[in-house]
C-alpha cells in the first residue's frame, strides 16, 4: 500500500487527545446545580460552625456562674447580709468571686417595671449575689446552703440550670440542624453527580463501547469519568465557595455590631472558615468524582 | 510492503506451540438477542491458530451476530464457546479486557472516535493498555503509512473516505498484534480493486502468524482464496474447506 513511502513518516508531536470528547455545554446546567448544591453546602457548614462556637459561649456563661437571691427579712439589713455572705462564699474552693449587689442595684434591674422614681423604701427587694466559679461542674451548691443556713437567711440558689438546660438542648438542636443540612446537600450534590455521570455515560456509550473493545479495563473507563467530573466538581466547588464567602464578608461586615448576632450565626471569619471554604473545591470535587465513578462502575457492571 | 513494521518480528513462527492449537471453538452454541427469536442454532466450528477463514451468508444470517460472540459483547445463549482454552460461560467481567486485548476487530461500522485523529485511532488499544506515547508513536506512525494513510495521520476518521475508514479500522485491530483477527464485511465500502487490496494485507498478516476470520457476502472475495468457508443459513453453520 505505501511502497512509495521512503522514509518512516514521523508520528504526529503534542500529547494526548481526551478520550472523551469534551461535551460542548451539556455539563452546563450540571455545573450550575453543583455550584449551587455548593455554595448553600458552604453557608450550611459556616452555619453549623457558628451554631456551634455561639452555644459553646452561651453554655460557658451560664454555667460559669450563679446567682444567690436574698429575700429581706423584717428587721435585718439586707444589704449587709448579702456582704457577709459574699464573702463567706467568695472563700469557698472553686469560687472565683462573690460580688454583693446593693439594694440600689435591684432597684436598677427593676426599673424596666417600676419605673425611674424609686421604690417606695418600706418595699422589700431582694438582693442578689453575684458568683463566679472557677469550675462549672464543681458548683458549691450545699456549701452556699449551709452558710445561708447558719446565718439564718431566707434566700433562694439560681445555678441557672433551667438556662442551661433549655439552652442546651436548643443548641443541641440547632447543631444537629446545621448538620443535617450539611448531609443533605452533600447528598443531594452526590445523587445529581451520579444521575448527570449515568447520563453521560449513556451518551457516550460509542466512547466506552469501543474502549472495551480495545480492551480497557471498567476502571479505566471509569477513570475517564471520575476525571471529568473531578474537574468539573472542584471549578463548581471553587465558584460556589466564592459566593458563600462573599455573604458571608457582607454578614460580617454589616451586622457585626449589632447585640442581636449574639443570638444569632455568625459568619465572622476565622482560620476554621478559610479552611472550610478553601476546601470546598477539593471535597467537591471528590464527591464528584467518587459518585460518577461509582455510578459508571454499577452502569458497567451490568453489561456482562 | 511490510518493510521494517514491527509485525514482522510477532511470533515468528506462530505454530511452534501446537499446529493444532484451537484460539476459538463453539460447540452447539445458540444466541438469541434478549428474549427475541435463536439467531443461531447449533453452531459448531474451531478456528485453529494460524488459520484463515471465510465466513459468509446472506444479509441478516447471523454473520455479525457470530462475530459478537467472539469479540465477547454478547453471551451465548447455549452451547459452549471457548477463548484460547478458557470457557466463556465461566468468565467474570473483569477477565475480559485481557482476552479482548488479544483480539483486534474490525467492525462492519468502523467504530472510530471522531474526535481523536487517524493515528490516536490506531494508537488506542496501545494507549488504553497503558502503555507510553512515546514508547509507541514510531510504531503506530509506521503502521499507519503501512495502510497507506500517512498524510492522513492527523486527520479526524469521519473526513476520510469509506475506503480510507475502513484502513484505520484495520491498522486499529492489529496494531497490539492481536493472536485473532476477526473481520466485518471488511470491503463493503470499497471498489473491487481496494477490496483486493485489503485482501492482501488480511493474507500478509495471516503470514506473519495472526488467525484471521473474515465475515462478508462478497462471493468474489471468497473466490480469491482457497481459504476455507464457513456459511451462515437459517442460523445453521456449515463448513467447507475448499483446500482438502
Ligand atoms: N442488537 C440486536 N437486537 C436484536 N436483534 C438483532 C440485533 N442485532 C441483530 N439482530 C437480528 O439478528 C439477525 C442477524 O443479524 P446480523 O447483524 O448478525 O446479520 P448479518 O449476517 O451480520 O447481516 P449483514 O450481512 O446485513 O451484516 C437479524 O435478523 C437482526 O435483525
Ligand atoms: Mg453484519
Amino acid at each position: 500500500m505505501s511502497e512509495d513511502e521512503k522514509s518512516p513518516p514521523a508520528p504526529p508531536s503534542g500529547g494526548h487527545a481526551r478520550l472523551l470528547p469534551p461535551d460542548a455545554g451539556r455539563d452546563r446546567p450540571l455545573f450550575i446545580v453543583s455550584a449551587i448544591l455548593v455554595f448553600l453546602a458552604c453557608l450550611a457548614a459556616l452555619g453549623a460552625r457558628s451554631t456551634w462556637t455561639s452555644s459553646e459561649r452561651w453554655m460557658d456563661d451560664l454555667d460559669g456562674s450563679l446567682t444567690v437571691q436574698i429575700r429581706p427579712i423584717e428587721g435585718r439589713d439586707a444589704d449587709q447580709d448579702a456582704i457577709d455572705i459574699a464573702r463567706e462564699i467568695s472563700e469557698l474552693p472553686g469560687v472565683t468571686r462573690a460580688d454583693a449587689r446593693s439594694r440600689a442595684d435591684s432597684e436598677m434591674l427593676l426599673e424596666p417595671w417600676f419605673g425611674t422614681s424609686g421604690l417606695p423604701s418600706d418595699l422589700p427587694v431582694p438582693v442578689l449575689i453575684d458568683v463566679v466559679l472557677d469550675d462549672p461542674d464543681g458548683v458549691p451548691l450545699d456549701e452556699i446552703a449551709d452558710i445561708l443556713e447558719t446565718a439564718g437567711i431566707d434566700a433562694d440558689i439560681d445555678d441557672h440550670g433551667r438556662w442551661s438546660d433549655a439552652v442546651a438542648r436548643a443548641s443541641q438542636l440547632a447543631r444537629l440542624l446545621a448538620f443535617g443540612l450539611l448531609a443533605l446537600i452533600l447528598g443531594a450534590a452526590a445523587a445529581v453527580i451520579a444521575f448527570a455521570a449515568r447520563a453521560s455515560l449513556v451518551a457516550r456509550r460509542d466512547v466506552a463501547d469501543a474502549l472495551h473493545i480495545v480492551g480497557a479495563t471498567d476502571s479505566y473507563v471509569a477513570g475517564l469519568f471520575q476525571r471529568r467530573f473531578f474537574s468539573l466538581g472542584v471549578k463548581a466547588g471553587a465558584t460556589g465557595a466564592i459566593f458563600a464567602a462573599l455573604i458571608a464578608i457582607l454578614v460580617a461586615v454589616g451586622g457585626n455590631n449589632a447585640d442581636a448576632l449574639y443570638f444569632l450565626p455568625e459568619l465572622l471569619f476565622s482560620p476554621f472558615e478559610i479552611v472550610a471554604l478553601a476546601m470546598a473545591p477539593l471535597i467537591a470535587g471528590g464527591v464528584a468524582a467518587l459518585s460518577a465513578r461509582l455510578a459508571v462502575e454499577e452502569e458497567l457492571r451490568k453489561r456482562w | 510492503m511490510a518493510a521494517g513494521f514491527r509485525l514482522t518480528e510477532i511470533a515468528v513462527n506462530p505454530f511452534q506451540q501446537s499446529e493444532s492449537e484451537v484460539i476459538v471453538g463453539f460447540d452447539a452454541v445458540g444466541m438469541r438477542y434478549g428474549r427475541g427469536p435463536e439467531i443461531l442454532k447449533d453452531v459448531s466450528f474451531q478456528l485453529k491458530r494460524g488459520s484463515f477463514t471465510f465466513l459468509t451468508g446472506p444479509s441478516g444470517a447471523g454473520k455479525t451476530s457470530l462475530l459478537r460472540l467472539i469479540y465477547m459483547a454478547h453471551k451465548a445463549s447455549r452451547g459452549v464457546v471457548q477463548h484460547f482454552g478458557h470457557d466463556t460461560a465461566g468468565l467474570q467481567r473483569k477477565d475480559l479486557p485481557d482476552l479482548r486485548r488479544r483480539i483486534g476487530v474490525v467492525f462492519q461500522e468502523f467504530r472510530m472516535l471522531d474526535h481523536l485523529s487517524v493515528f490516536e485511532n490506531v494508537a488506542l488499544p496501545l494507549r488504553v493498555a497503558g502503555q507510553k506515547r512515546a514508547s509507541y508513536a514510531e510504531d503506530v506512525a509506521e503502521l499507519v503509512s503501512w495502510v497507506g494513510l500517512a498524510h492522513h495521520m492527523e486527520s479526524r476518521p469521519a473526513t476520510l473516505s469509506g475506503g480510507e475508514q475502513q484502513r484505520v479500522a484495520i491498522a486499529r485491530a492489529v496494531v497490539n498484534q492481536p493472536e485473532l483477527l476477526i473481520a466485518d464485511e471488511p470491503t463493503g465500502n470499497v471498489d473491487p480493486d481496494m477490496a483486493r487490496r485489503l485482501l492482501r494485507l488480511f493474507v500478509e498478516l495471516n503470514r506473519l502468524g495472526t488467525t484471521v476470520l473474515i465475515a462478508t457476502h462478497d462471493l468474489t472475495l471468497v473466490r480469491a482464496l482457497d481459504a476455507p468457508v464457513m456459511s451462515l443459513a437459517d442460523g445453521r453453520l456449515t463448513y467447507r474447506d475448499r483446500a482438502a
